[in-house]
């Protein structure tokens, strides 16, 4: 496929021509483990270390406070596990209700005490019908009891933003650990993480322009921590396993790219994504967008056209070379619309023919013009297909 | 991505019949919005009884629009008995076979013909009507299931899924699919299986068999979706419940005292529990 027009970045995004050549030296000649005494190896911890600066530049933090990966999904595993280890008496987890399955599933199995007997307690907040939280909801889930509570910097599908700093002030007041799942949010909202009371934050490289197979965690310096991953003594000790040197070294010229194109990111992105979004809704009757629209990334929007299914929307646009995703039940493979936009309480008739379009630095105004030509006759013609449609 | 035949694609984004015919005959609607795919089929009979034309319209993903396509294409021309003999089989066959997930959409071409032919005949369209709902999520009848299980000699809770969507939601109704299998096979195998006759409860024993059934079975299903249940008290074999969380205020709270919860007690407890729900009476949370 040659004219692809990717608007499907909160999927995972491509890999960046400078990311490439940065990590592809490591795939080649400098094969060395960074543990190794002799200097053909050893000096490679450097580049490792440089990488390590680049992403704790991007974040705002130490670079010791910094841990290597293989994903975000491991890294919020590694957060919420490491708050249940190092707090063992503590039998209470706070989520919400539109977290990522990697601290969603977590969750859920704790509360059926799958492999951790007795069960947890688990308090999963819910969202208002904008996709936003109540924050003296999370004030009230917290007490003496609670070992962590994980909330999303900012939702995959909706792109609808918290507000970590304060829930992460409740937090600390409580004196419950705050890891927050950070994976949509690096690299497209600025932050400065030694100004904040985060724990522990969740980053993951394919959303910015790294390859896949690489994420960090940020633990904040005197977080208490247990690793997830025993083994030697990499990463401080936080996280065994040889570090995965060319995916490492991606990961931080991915996080200084994406520090040089985050001013772009919040000025020419928006304004592709918001004239996307004005003119498909002044294009297509009975459409609407989930999620507030006062705090969300600058890149995501998130569309119910009613009457229709989005499997189809998806697939049409498909012939075009577009790439979108859907919330709707065909698309997530179970037969139910996405556990995002059913929190929300989206209705069913909206919520399956949802798309989400999440925009990069990449696209262009071109790329905007031809989805907003293309896709109102696309939902027409479904809508003549369709048995429904508005009460006359 | 969904792995589609040619055929399939084809349908989808060229449908040979979409729309309604005008003055129809016929006119069946199954589905409905909420469940995520729906068939309207229209037709027209020519003096002799022959299916002269016919077209649909459907609300759902590819694969349902091209099993409608496929369905009209199989119909067109033949007389209502012939029409009769389509299974959801011929429908895949015809687009070189679906996904196995997707199987479901051929049934619905099938089901909204039958519904047709029943309105045809004046009789009752027993897949719909008849029958106990044992999907609530997706109003999936045991007649339904009874017919693709037998038909298909399926027998697993997510072939049925497959073939029906029952199942596919909160999954209250696995126990309920499940014996139905067990029924279907028993009564197609030679003579029954000797099945261990449950033995009396005592009171004390009862009580304990509901906690632990309401613990282990029940409350995970409802924790997983935002809610939860209490068991308040047993009066003789009356179980009361309250519900929390997202359920204390869900629209199917009627069926899922004494359907889901109930259900699962007589079959794991004791077939003379019923379930109360109190939660009124404790005064709603909310």
């Amino acid at each position: 496929m040659s004219d692809v027009i990717y608007m499907d970045n909160n999927a995972t995004t491509r890999v960046a021509d400078e990311v490439r050549e940065a990590m592809a030296p490591y795939l080649a000649k400098a094969y060395g483990n960074p543990s190794s005494v002799h200097t053909f190896g050893g000096r490679i911890a450097h580049d490792v270390d440089r990488a390590r600066q680049q992403v704790a530049d991007l974040l705002g933090c130490d670079p010791t406070e910094v841990v290597f990966t293989s994903c975000g999904t491991e890294s919020d595993n590694t957060a919420i596990r490491s708050a249940l280890a190092v707090y063992p008496a503590r039998r209470h987890v706070v989520t919400s209700r539109v977290e990522h399955p990697a601290v969603r599933n977590l969750a859920l199995r704790l509360a059926r005490g799958e492999g951790v007997l007795p069960r947890y307690r688990h308090t999963e907040l819910p969202v208002n019908s904008d996709g936003t939280l109540d924050l003296p909801d999370v004030g009230n889930a917290l007490d003496d009891d609670t070992a962590v509570c994980s909330i999303m910097w900012a939702n995959n599908e909706t792109g609808v933003v918290f507000p970590v700093e304060r829930i992460g002030a409740m937090c600390r007041e409580t004196g419950v650990l705050f890891h927050t799942d950070a994976v949509q949010a690096v690299g497209k909202i600025p932050m400065t993480l030694a100004d904040l009371p985060i724990d522990m934050l969740s980053v993951s490289g394919h959303k910015l322009h790294a390859p896949k197979g690489i994420g960090a965690l940020y633990v904040r310096r005197g977080c208490r921590f247990s690793p997830w991953l025993i083994g030697g003594h990499q990463e401080a000790e936080r996280r065994g396993g040889t570090e995965a040197v060319a995916q490492i070294v991606a990961l931080g010229a991915a996080a200084e790219l994406a520090g040089r194109r985050i001013d772009e990111e919040r000025t020419r992105v928006v304004a592709l994504r918001d004239r996307l979004e004005r003119e498909l809704l002044a294009r297509c009757p009975d459409a609407r967008v989930n999620g507030t629209t006062a705090s969300r990334l600058p890149n995501t929007t998130n569309i119910s056209f009613e009457y229709i299914e989005g499997e189809s929307i998806l697939l049409m646009l498909d012939e075009y070379g577009i790439c979108a995703s859907s919330g709707s039940a065909c698309t997530t493979g179970s037969l139910e619309p996405s556990h995002v936009l059913r929190a929300m309480g989206v209705p069913y008739t909206a919520a399956h023919g949802s798309v989400r379009f999440s925009l990069s630095v990449e696209n262009t105004d071109a790329d905007v013009d031809k989805v907003i030509e293309v896709l109102p006759p696309i939902i027409k013609r479904l809508r003549e297909l369709s048995p429904f449609g508005r009460e006359e | 991505m969904w792995d589609y035949t040619d055929k399939v694609k084809d349908h989808f984004l060229n449908p040979r019949n979409a729309g309604a015919v005008d003055a129809p005959d016929l006119d069946a609607t199954v589905g409905n919005i909420t469940c995520g795919d729906a068939l309207r089929l229209t037709v027209k009979l020519d003096e002799a009884g022959r299916i002269a034309d016919a077209k649909f319209q459907t609300f759902g993903c590819a694969s349902a629009i091209a099993s409608s396509d496929a369905l009209i294409e199989l119909v067109k021309g033949k007389t209502v008995d012939e029409a009769e003999a389509i299974t959801n089989d011929d429908i895949a066959e015809y687009l070189g076979g679906l996904p196995e997930a997707k199987l479901h959409c051929s049934v619905m071409g099938m089901e909204a013909l039958q519904k047709a032919i029943a309105q045809h005949r004046h009789r009752p369209f027993d897949l719909e009507d008849a029958g106990e709902v044992i999907c609530q999520c997706f109003g999936v009848t045991d007649t339904l299931i009874e017919k693709v299980v037998r038909e298909h000699s399926l027998t697993t809770v997510d072939e049925v899924t497959h073939y029906t969507k029952a199942g596919g939601g909160c999954g209250a109704c696995h126990a309920a699919i499940e014996r139905i299998i067990a029924n279907v096979r028993e009564e197609t195998q030679s003579g029954p299986e000797p099945g261990a006759r449950r033995p009396k409860l005592t009171n004390i024993e009862r009580m304990r068999r509901v906690e632990e059934v309401i613990e282990a079975e029940i409350r995970p299903v409802f924790q997983a979706d935002g809610g939860d249940i209490e068991l308040v008290d047993i009066v003789g074999s009356t179980v009361q419940v309250a519900f929390r969380g997202k359920c204390a205020w869900c629209r199917q709270r009627d069926f899922t005292a004494d359907g889901t919860i109930g259900g699962k007690l007589r079959e794991l407890v004791d077939e003379t529990i019923t379930v109360e729900d109190v939660s009124e009476r404790l005064g709603d949370e909310r």
